[in-house]
């Protein structure tokens, strides 16, 4: 059987998530490789949670919030772009590549925006292989759970 | 986690929507497997009277403690679920909804990936819902008054609806006056009462309620603070006039010499310097347009309107004045603008005499236009034809996408319109008759029947006539696809039905009140269907053309529907603000007071004495930016704390 990559995608509730769901409602079509995981902003993206998806087997995340200028928390999205170029530094150290941590706005009707994200992504990790293969989970990514 | 969990799982089929495409069997055996799992079930409509009895019973029978329902989006029915937690004397939070719809079965094509897709959605659900703790919602205060932004015909129907209550209103208006497009309408559709005859009556109630402060030539220029209590601030515009002291006499647009082209009559017709917008105007108090007054352009010259003025109205010092107002909720009612057709060059406006928009053929047509009603054209002839082009910048991937729902219905009134005063040949060019609404079918077939000719094509072009025959003509160019051929029609004049788009600045009222905008830069409703007047920015409602092109009983059913939502939230006092909000532990605070300048509410602060920061649960919105930057995890938010999303992020793993 073919490798089909696990991602975990972060919405943030009010853009992301409810472009994820019109998706579904306007039957556009996607890889099924991904899970959303709801939260309210995307800057309160705990890094964490992301080092814990990677530690976990995903072999990408997305993460998804409001177009800059559009937070519904005024700026949570600046945040978020500013922790996931540090989080960049640190999953480079650990030899996680640069397709398999993504940030993609998408808001509340770019559907389009989020199907496309997915299908790219799986299909740049289905050429990139699992991440077990790097070695890159040799070591404990997380602490401790 | 809690060690007592007992989890109940709640599998949806949605009729075919789910279980056509997820094997949901295998999802509630998979379930059953997991820890803390005491029950799980499927069921065809979870949401339906059985479905939830089902719930019901087994939280009091099985003593069920903690509940997923793997269904569609809980951005639908996550309240619904909680609110059978509740009758059943669980705390609603004590609930996970694991999204198979939305985000499953309708965005994936069916295939072993999808069931396994789903599994890994109830998992996580199950794993995170082990983690969950009651939590209690907290309300906060409604200030019972209202702001409407926007005096157009959906601004003043809401004011109105909101007065009758005897509650304050605030009604903010860009412009001189209200009204509106509506106020530039002569007839309306399919009735064809007369649009000022209707209107003014309710901008005069308007103006005369004690219960609503209107601000005209004001604009909107600050919003801050939540649902129940926002502070806005308004600059009030230098009108140059005083409206406490101007009588409306009008002796000063007599006397003024200067003019300009006025905005009312859509650019076709002159106003002065110091000008009321139309004669039915609210506040029927001129301003003066320092553009064009000679006074402001060089500098201290003519004076002719402060000379003439007796009341001694005229204040050419008047600076801007900026009001604070709190208010409780705000309804947008910011309208539409028209598309500008110049862009589309080969339709010849902007160059070719005779060549109107919507808009300005309405001012020809209304007898306070620049012509008293007359139709007429460049030349002052009477024109004996006319070509009325639909889909102007609608339904065209060049330029709109969407179509502008009351063109085909205004180019029927046109056209009857143009029969009535001059008798003359009406040609409609159209892409499809969409008359959609209460006698509107009805009116299409009447206006059939007075013999305008009806073209069923797109407008390629439209040039001007050249020869003895065609002299002084446009030409106009179309295809006719039910004949299958080229046509080429020459008229005297040609009504282009021009676009119902965005306002120009829409995208910075957006900002300012944190509103979404749809692709077509409207503003973005809360559910499509279901909640089409809220926005996601709680308190803050959308009426009218600004959330999507629509004619303008829609637009005042929207504007009532948005005033009922405010009025329920005033009638009750409160609102229940959900429970989402951070709570900061002291004892891990290592009081390094990163949190308190990311919070975008100002919602934490240092307490000195206790050497820790602390979160206002009043303010506090929930969005975990300061827990996610605490070095310490000293913040947790409840119901999407930290251990909550390791667990699912474990469980949509596993």
């Amino acid at each position: 059987m073919s490798f089909e990559p696990k991602i975990v995608a972060f919405l943030c509730n009010w853009c992301s998530y409810a472009g994820a769901d019109l998706a579904g409602t306007s039957r556009m079509k996607c890889a099924p490789n991904v899970m959303g995981i709801r939260l309210m902003c995307s800057g309160g993206l705990e890094p964490m949670y992301v080092l814990k998806a990677f530690e976990r087997g995903a072999d990408g995340v997305l993460v998804c919030g409001c177009n800059l200028g559009d937070c519904h928390y005024v700026d949570g999205n600046y945040k978020t772009l500013r922790r996931m170029s540090l989080l960049r530094k640190y999953l480079d150290q650990m030899g996680i590549e640069e397709p398999r941590a993504r940030l993609q706005w998408v808001c509340a009707s770019c559907a389009d925006d989020f199907t496309e994200a997915v299908n790219k992504m799986t299909a740049e990790l289905k050429q990139l292989g699992p991440l077990e293969h790097q070695g890159a989970r040799q070591e404990s990514l997380v602490a401790s759970g | 986690m809690n060690e007592e969990a007992k989890i109940g799982v709640f599998v949806c089929h949605c009729g075919h929507n789910i279980a056509g495409v997820v094997d949901v069997p295998e999802v509630v055996r998979q379930a059953q497997k997991l820890d803390h799992v005491a029950v799980a079930r499927e069921y065809i409509y979870m949401c339906s009277d059985k479905g939830r009895n089902l719930i019901r019973d087994d939280i009091k029978k099985l003593g069920i403690n903690r509940v997923v329902v793997a269904a569609c989006s809980p951005r639908l029915h996550e309240e619904t679920f909680q609110g059978v937690l509740r009758e059943s004397g669980l705390n609603p939070y004590l609930l996970q909804i694991a999204n198979i719809r939305e985000q499953c079965s309708w965005l994936h094509e069916q295939g072993p990936l999808v069931t396994e897709k789903a599994r890994r959605l109830v998992t996580g659900a199950v794993k995170r819902v082990a983690y969950h703790t009651p939590a209690e919602e907290k309300s906060v205060p409604i200030f019972p008054a209202t702001l409407v932004i926007g005096g157009g015909v959906a601004g003043i129907q809401a004011a109105l609806e909101i007065a009758s209550s005897k509650h304050v209103v605030y009604l903010v208006e860009k412009g001189p006056s209200i009204g509106g497009h509506m106020a530039q309408f002569d007839k309306t559709f399919p009735t064809l009462d007369c649009s000022a005859c209707i209107l003014t009556p309710k901008a005069s109630e308007v103006a005369n309620s004690p219960y609503i402060r209107l601000f005209t030539y004001s604009e909107v220029i600050d919003v801050s603070g939540f649902i129940g209590s926002f502070t806005v601030k308004v600059r009030r515009k230098p009108r140059y006039v005083h409206e406490d002291k101007c009588i409306g006499c009008g002796v000063c647009q007599e006397k003024c010499p200067w003019t300009a082209s006025s905005e009312f009559d859509a650019g076709i017709g002159l106003r002065k310097a110091i000008y009321v917008p139309f004669p039915q105007a609210i506040p029927n108090v001129p301003v003066i347009n320092p553009e064009n007054c000679v006074y402001f352009l060089r500098g201290g010259k003519c004076r002719a309107c402060e000379r003439y003025c007796e009341p001694k109205a005229i204040d050419f010092k008047q600076e801007p004045l900026d009001i604070e107002l709190q208010v409780g909720s705000i309804i947008v009612a910011t309208g539409y603008d028209v598309f500008d057709p110049t862009t589309i060059s080969q339709y010849g406006y902007g160059h070719l005499p005779n060549v109107f928009t919507s808009l300005e053929f309405e001012r020809l047509c209304s007898p306070s236009g620049p012509t008293g009603g007359k139709l007429k054209l460049a030349d002052g002839r009477e024109p004996r034809s006319v070509a009325i082009v639909h889909c102007v910048g609608s339904r065209d991937h060049n330029y709109n996408e969407y179509c502008s729902r009351l063109c085909c219905m205004a180019g029927l009134k046109y056209a009857h319109l143009f029969r009535e005063r001059t008798g003359g040949d009406v040609y409609q060019m159209y892409i499809d008759m969409r008359c959609a609404g209460k006698a509107y079918e009805e009116f299409y077939e009447r206006v059939q029947g007075e013999g305008v000719k009806f073209v069923k094509g797109k407008v390629a072009k439209i040039s001007s006539g050249v020869g003895p025959e065609d002299e002084d003509k446009l030409i106009v160019s179309c295809e006719d696809t039910l004949l299958g051929e080229m046509v080429r029609v020459p008229v005297d004049m040609v009504v282009l039905l021009v676009a119902l788009e965005p306002r120009r600045d829409s995208e910075e009222i957006a900002k300012l009140l944190r509103l979404g905008r749809s692709r077509d830069g409207f503003f973005l409703e809360r559910h499509p269907k279901l909640d089409p007047v809220a926005t996601m920015s709680e308190g803050i409602f959308i009426a009218g053309c600004c959330q999507g092109p629509k004619d303008i009983p829609d637009t005042v059913a929207q504007a009532s529907a948005a005033s009922a939502r405010v009025l329920a939230m005033i009638a009750r006092g409160k609102v229940e603000t959900g429970a989402i909000t951070a709570s900061i532990d002291e004892k891990r605070c290592s009081g390094c007071k990163i949190c308190n300048a990311l919070c975008p509410y100002q919602a934490i602060s240092f307490d000195e004495s206790l050497k820790a920061s602390q979160v206002n649960q009043l303010l506090c919105k929930g969005c975990n930016v300061c827990a996610a930057a605490c070095p310490s995890a000293a913040v947790t938010t409840q119901n999407f704390s930290a251990e909550q999303i390791m667990a699912e992020i474990e469980g949509v793993l596993a």
